[in-house]
């Protein structure tokens, strides 16, 4: 890093050289680039290398065979495609109510403009901020009362109703400036408050509602402490929690841990890959508002 | 979207023109508001305000006794040595999570967008920002299973290496109470380097090139350029990176879990983890609750002071104007 700034330093005044100081802030900003993935490089290196091979040639080598055995008992140990579907089931439900959620306080809030809806936006951009641990106990207690301990459910209401706190604050900004006109219009023609909602103004923020939806996926999807805490037994946990529990393990070899390390990321990189264009594209729309 | 908005002046006009039309009819649209207002209390305020009641008690949880004990444990946090460790720790998350990104990522950004998008095109910038931002895509527990291995004395690979090239006895980088947290705090820059980078760049795209341009022509250097103009332009951006990541590093939980649980001999602790440990370790919940109590307040302050200092730099900006 240190090196990036001498030579940006070095650099500065001559903008007419285009010479060799260009390559060198070029090797600066890859040198950070290859830091940066390193780890990673290294995690895929010793996901499919045996033991035996470890010890003897090192982290940095390639795999002299490729060894499944890592990928197989991780996947065993932890009964991986539960998780998986604990994970998605949960991250998935989660984007979809708390997408809803938002837009009707939104609407109340942007598009209705109730009286102190400056002091509304600013108590759920501030909830946002809370720390879990200040919620946990209580929530934990209540959800053991209605029977909801160590259920997904439990989990899946506290993270809409978080999810949500982030999501009305962005979204009633954006229906605050939502052109009256529209809604003049609709209601002209005799279209109410319901109607009016799904009919003009969903269509309309549907861009930004995917974007939302798809952060509120990821969020949820590598969520540690209300899970770690609400989800107790193997059969409802989510993948960071499997993993995580997995640690200290003394079953726990390279190929094991880093085998389990890549294929846990391995959905939430998928994920991202197939929505990175939607998201560039929210993005922009927001930045546009 | 673009095409259904209209100028500043007309929406400003028309907005007026909506309120008069219907002062005393927001009253229904309160139904729309009534599901969300009722999960909210339900699963924020009113846990919130029982976590404060709790703190007020001796209890060890579940169907045990509550005993009233006052201000007790706040007058025991005090005197708590753990308590002020895990939040001196808390600057030095602050350090790792927001000082150090920030500056490195402002840098970062700033040599991707007008130096290197410039003279090697905007895919190698790009390609480079998709690079810097990949540690924030893995789920925290990926990142933390990982670098723990890593960074494992006897089997690590970074140990593994440094035994190779020579290195008779590397340190116990988790293990040792001395490079512990060094050793967090970079695990925690790794995961945090490309939050702002990709912030910034976006921010960068909504400066006036000819700002630029006009600097250069007056002999200004890049360095000078990134000084008077980048910096001062992306200000807004600034205070959400440091107000977004200053929160995240007072709630940090995850990444200390997973890597360290808060030791050695609580050279990591961090105040979120020491509220976990006396809820769920040591039966000990209203000192649980409340380490948890007085943690939010502290984020709430900081938060409320963030945003009082962007309000006040904003307006200062509308009068220097």
């Amino acid at each position: 890093m240190a090196a990036t700034l001498a030579t940006v330093r070095s650099r500065s005044g001559d903008r007419h050289h285009r010479g060799a100081g260009r390559w060198f802030v070029l090797a600066g900003a890859v040198v950070v680039a290859l830091l940066v993935v390193a780890p990673l490089l290294v995690m895929l290196l010793n996901a499919f290398k045996s033991p035996d091979d470890y010890t003897q040639h090192g982290p940095l080598s390639l795999p002299t065979s490729l060894y499944l055995d890592g990928l197989v008992n991780f996947w065993q140990r932890t009964e991986f495609p539960v998780k998986l579907w604990n994970s998605f089931f949960i991250s998935a439900v989660v984007a979809v109510a708390a997408c809803a959620l938002s837009l009707l306080n939104a609407y109340a809030i942007g598009i209705g403009r109730i009286k102190g809806r400056m002091w509304v936006v600013l108590l759920f951009l501030l909830a946002n901020m809370l720390p879990q641990e200040a919620l946990i106990y209580p929530l934990f207690d209540m959800a053991r009362q209605v029977g909801l301990s160590n259920s997904q459910w439990s989990v899946i209401i506290i993270f809409t109703v978080i999810q949500s706190a982030f999501g009305t604050y962005l979204l009633a900004s954006v229906l605050g400036t939502f052109p009256p006109a529209l809604l003049e219009a609709a209601a002209l023609d005799g279209a109410g408050r319901w109607r009016i909602l799904w009919r003009v103004v969903f269509p309309i923020v549907r861009p930004t509602l995917m974007v939302l939806m798809i952060f509120f996926f990821i969020w949820t999807w590598n969520e540690f402490f209300i899970p770690l805490v609400m989800l107790t037994t193997n059969d409802t946990q989510t993948i960071p929690i499997a993993l995580a529990s997995l640690q200290g393990d003394r079953m726990m070899d390279a190929p094991t841990t880093n085998a389990g390390a890549l294929v846990s990321l391995v959905p939430a990189l998928v994920f991202f890959l197939i929505f990175q264009r939607t998201l560039t594209r929210g993005v922009t729309a927001g930045a546009v508002k | 979207m673009t095409a259904t908005l209209s100028p500043p002046a007309a929406a400003s006009r028309a907005d007026a023109r909506t309120r008069r039309r219907r002062r005393g009819t927001t009253l229904p649209y309160l139904a729309y508001l009534l599901p969300g207002a009722v999960l909210f209390v339900l699963v924020i305020g009113y846990p919130l305000v029982t976590n404060v009641y709790i703190s007020l008690f001796s209890w060890r949880g579940g169907l045990a006794p509550l005993t009233w004990v006052g201000l007790d444990n706040y007058t025991e946090l005090w005197h708590d040595a753990a308590f002020w460790t895990s939040f001196q720790n808390s600057v030095a998350m602050i350090v790792a999570m927001v000082l150090v990104p920030t500056v490195i990522g402002l840098l970062l950004a700033a040599v991707l967008f007008d130096y290197l998008g410039r003279r090697f095109g905007a895919r190698v910038a790009s390609v480079l920002r998709a690079t810097y931002y990949l540690p924030q895509i893995l789920p925290v527990a990926v990142a933390g299973v990982l670098w723990n291995w890593i960074l494992n004395a006897q089997t690590g690979a970074l140990n593994e290496i440094l035994r190779a090239v020579g290195v008779a006895d590397p340190p116990n980088w988790l293990g040792d109470p001395s490079t512990a947290l060094p050793s967090v705090m970079l695990v925690l820059i790794w995961v945090q380097i490309g939050y702002p980078v990709v912030i910034f760049m976006a921010a960068l795209q909504r400066v006036d090139p000819e700002l630029y341009e006009a600097a250069e022509l007056d002999g200004a250097g890049w360095w000078r350029r990134f000084r008077a103009i980048t910096i001062p332009q992306i200000r807004p951006e600034t205070f959400v990176v440091t107000l977004t990541c200053t929160v995240a590093a007072l709630k940090v939980f995850g990444p200390i879990y997973v890597l360290t649980r808060g030791g050695p001999e609580s050279s990591t602790l961090v105040p979120s983890y020491y509220s976990y440990l006396n809820f769920f370790d040591k039966s000990r919940v209203g000192y649980g609750a409340a380490v948890a109590t007085v943690l939010t307040v502290v984020i709430l302050v900081v938060a409320v002071v963030i945003l009082a200092l962007q309000t006040r730099a904003e307006r200062a900006e509308e009068v220097g104007r």
